[in-house]
């Protein structure tokens, strides 16, 4: 089969589709990372290192958050992990709407240029992933591009969302009932109800940024009656509901991971998919004022949040049970996709607990907006979502490419990356409590966080190093693979039962499911 | 590294508004405790289970399938809600040290200097009661409640004073506070933590904590130095 451009931009089947967001987010990944070692390099020392102007830092640091996060994390896993797995895992030829299907990934696309003009227009943006005002409304930066950036990519997962509820509600297979769904398929559902929900929020959030910087509005203007903390309440109502639109893909396909390579059944099902995935939902609402626990909201909307935002514990902890039961008595290998699975358990661990200390209102009144924060969400969200992502890249290796990847320089990247990221995340957190404030450019004033700086500078190297053989192992393994058979992995779930990489309309015929159908049935006669 | 050791392990027992007079810094040090004895539990109940299973479930044959069973029922209910309740109960215990503390931090004792703060670009601007003005560097007197009331003269900025466990943010057309207690002459950092630009990183001050007469000293010399010479009005 010769390569079609042509074939692969207007392609409407969903495998192409998700390939076609792998694509985009991994540029997405790459160019966001580079950020982060150029920042490395600037504050290995104290003074300027690689540049003078601060602003150049703000500009690194604004594409490296905006990038992962609308760019990367978003798209890759409601984007590439739900195109390609939901309609192989319920048994579906394709999405319900392929046709825009291909819209919201060109709209994806859109927003990743426009993301990437941050590096050739003359005044780029410098309003970090947040976007303040007043700041962002007086810039020289040009605050458009985030606004634009932000409506395209939105307006991509809106379309997306109705696209992926529609399929799973009505494409299952016959005979597939709402309790035989992947955790992937569950997760997916409930990340696009929050996205549904929220992202209009977001969208008119930096559409009035928009129009009070250049149409002269004063939504946030306090000397013409507005309020700068409507933005900051608009911002986070949607963002940190956004957090589980990427807490939730990527703890689903770690779930399927973990019962793959450990062959058994997810532990607890129901009381991980109702109470865990479905608490999660219920309240991502209902806990945006810890961002403003420094900015003067009045104390019993502080500490009522504090409340439901501990609360959260309780859907994340029955979620981490159900996580590690499905280890108990299972068969475990571990495998690459394994590993990623299984560090995913550890830093989201760690990240969960580093959680707690800022959610607790009085102790975030110091480490609010310190290293403490940024070392904690990378943990929690960052490093755990990535991991979830790799960890599925060389799950679903085998299927999307026909080939297999191979296990040493899987592992291998692998030790580099886990090891990386302890050796620049922990430091970080250590460096918050010593109070060095974020997104600072400089440190001079902190000398007692000079040699943790240094520290973690070096571990990016060690990340780097990892992300490189990692990045090998993928075009390695395209090149001199051995073909994949159709389920390397032993897997009950429907996507294996398809040729390694799946025919247009992926089945042959669509399958009908028994009662005693699951997609982890393993060690058990009724599984197929 | 020992006494801290010890404060660890007997956090639990260490009534948190017990500080006598109350103090923020105090305060945060102590439910710091409080949560790293409660997250050290998690976190070494959940790492050792997941390190065990992962010793004692590896594959030994490469056909070899899981063994769980599936739960009954009432085993799937119990799974669910001992869990939850045990979590809320963790949630509520938490929330409810925070809450002692929080009031710490909001309730300003009423024997106390009391200070504006306009923050800007990128500068803090103090003014003492008595209409003595300064620019980064605030002085107070040693053994005294400082209370802050802060805004911002144009974007959003966070005075934030590590040594003291504060900060808050400075709003255009808010006014927000924050007190500290200073109780030893020294000096201490401040710093900016809200992004604001370019120079974010460069906006600091310091606290100048002095002995009591020293500070009288300066702010009546600074008063005189004011009537003597006040400033023009603004044209």
């Amino acid at each position: 089969m010769a390569f079609s451009l042509k074939e692969w931009i207007f392609t409407t089947d969903h495998k192409r589709i998700g390939v076609l967001y792998l694509v985009g987010s991994l540029a997405a990944f790459a160019a966001a990372g580079l950020m982060s070692l150029l920042m490395r390099y600037e504050l290995h020392a104290p003074g300027p290192d690689l540049t003078a102007n601060p602003n150049d830092y703000n500009v690194w640091l604004y594409f490296h958050g905006a990038a992962m996060i609308l760019g990367f994390q978003i798209p890759a896993l409601t984007g590439f992990l739900a195109n390609y797995c939901v309609p192989l895992m319920i048994g579906a030829r394709d999405v319900a709407f392929p046709r825009l299907n291909a819209l919201s990934v060109w709209l994806f696309y859109a927003g990743i240029v426009l993301a990437l003009a941050t590096f050739v227009v003359p005044d780029p943006p410098d309003i970090m992933w947040t976007g303040y005002p007043p700041y962002s409304t007086r810039t020289a930066g040009n605050t458009a591009f985030y606004t634009f950036t932000v409506l395209l990519i939105g307006f991509s997962s809106i379309l997306g969302g109705i696209n992926f509820l529609t399929t799973v509600v009505y494409m299952r297979a016959p005979g597939m009932g709402w309790n035989q769904l992947n955790m992937f398929v569950w997760s997916v559902c409930a990340a696009f109800v929050i996205q549904l929900v929220f992202v209009p929020v977001l969208g008119v959030a930096v559409t009035m940024l928009a129009f009070d910087k250049y149409l002269g509005t004063h939504f946030f203007n306090p000397a013409n009656g507005g309020d700068v903390l409507i933005y900051q309440n608009l911002f986070w109502f949607y963002s940190h509901p956004a957090v589980y639109v990427i807490l939730l893909p990527f703890l689903g396909i770690t779930f399927d991971i973990l019962a793959t390579f450990a062959r058994n059944r997810v532990f607890n099902y129901k009381a991980a998919v109702y109470g865990g995935i479905g608490g999660v939902v219920l309240l991502s609402g209902e806990v945006w004022v810890h961002h403003l626990y420094t900015a003067g909201v009045p104390d019993w909307l502080r500490l009522g949040q504090m409340v439901s935002t501990l609360l959260i514990s309780v859907p994340v902890g029955l979620l981490m049970i159900s996580m590690l039961g499905t280890l108990y008595r299972g068969s475990i290998s571990f495998r690459t996709p394994m590993l990623y699975a299984l560090a995913v358990n550890f830093t989201f661990l760690i990240g969960g607990l580093t959680g707690i200390p800022l959610a607790m209102a009085t102790l975030d009144l110091h480490l609010s907006d310190t290293y403490f924060v940024p070392g904690h969400f990378h943990y929690v969200m960052a490093v755990s979502g990535t991991f979830a992502i790799f960890g599925a890249i060389y799950y679903l290796y085998p299927k999307m490419t026909g080939r297999m990847y191979s296990e040493t320089l899987g592992w291998a990247g692998f030790i580099f990356t886990f090891a990386g990221i302890n050796l620049v995340f922990l430091p970080m957190m250590i460096a918050g409590l010593y109070g060095m404030p974020r997104r600072y450019f400089d440190f001079e004033q902190f000398p007692e966080v000079a040699g943790l700086q240094a520290f973690m500078s070096a571990g990016t190297v060690v990340i780097l190093i990892g992300m490189l053989i990692t990045l090998w192992s993928w075009i390695h393994g395209l090149v001199w693979g051995e073909k994949a058979p159709m389920n390397p992995w032993g897997s009950r779930s429907l996507e294996w039962t398809v040729p390694s990489p799946p025919p247009p309309g992926n089945f042959a015929a669509i399958p009908t499911l028994t009662a005693d159908w699951h997609p982890y049935a393993y060690g058990r006669p009724g599984g197929t | 590294m020992k006494g801290y050791a010890k404060g660890i392990l007997f956090a639990w027992a260490v009534p948190l508004a017990a500080a006598e007079p109350p103090d923020p810094a105090r305060a945060w040090d102590a439910l710091w405790r409080v949560y790293l004895v409660d997250a050290g539990v998690i976190f070494v109940v959940f790492a050792a289970l997941g390190a065990w299973f992962m010793l004692r479930y590896r594959r030994r044959a490469p056909d070899e399938q899981g063994s769980a069973p599936e739960l009954s029922r009432l085993a799937a209910v119990g799974w669910a809600l001992v869990p939850a309740f045990a979590f809320m109960a963790d949630d509520f215990y938490l929330a409810a040290k925070t809450w002692q503390a929080w009031n710490v931090y909001r309730e300003v004792p009423v024997e106390r200097l009391e200070v504006k703060l306009e923050a800007a670009l990128w500068r803090w601007e103090f003014t003492y009661p008595n209409g003595v003005k300064s620019t980064n560097e605030l002085r107070v007197p040693a053994g005294k409640p400082v209370l802050l009331r802060m805004t911002s003269l144009d974007v959003v900025h966070s005075y934030f004073l590590p040594d003291f466990r504060v900060k808050e943010d400075s709003m255009p057309g808010r006014v927000t506070y924050l007190w500290f207690y200073p109780r030893q002459p020294g000096e201490h950092l401040a710093v900016c933590a809200e992004f604001c630009g370019m120079m974010h990183s460069k906006m600091m001050g310091k606290v100048i904590v002095l002995p009591p007469e020293e500070f009288a000293a300066w702010y009546e010399g600074e008063a005189r130095r004011l009537a003597a010479a006040p400033p023009k009005p603004e044209a």
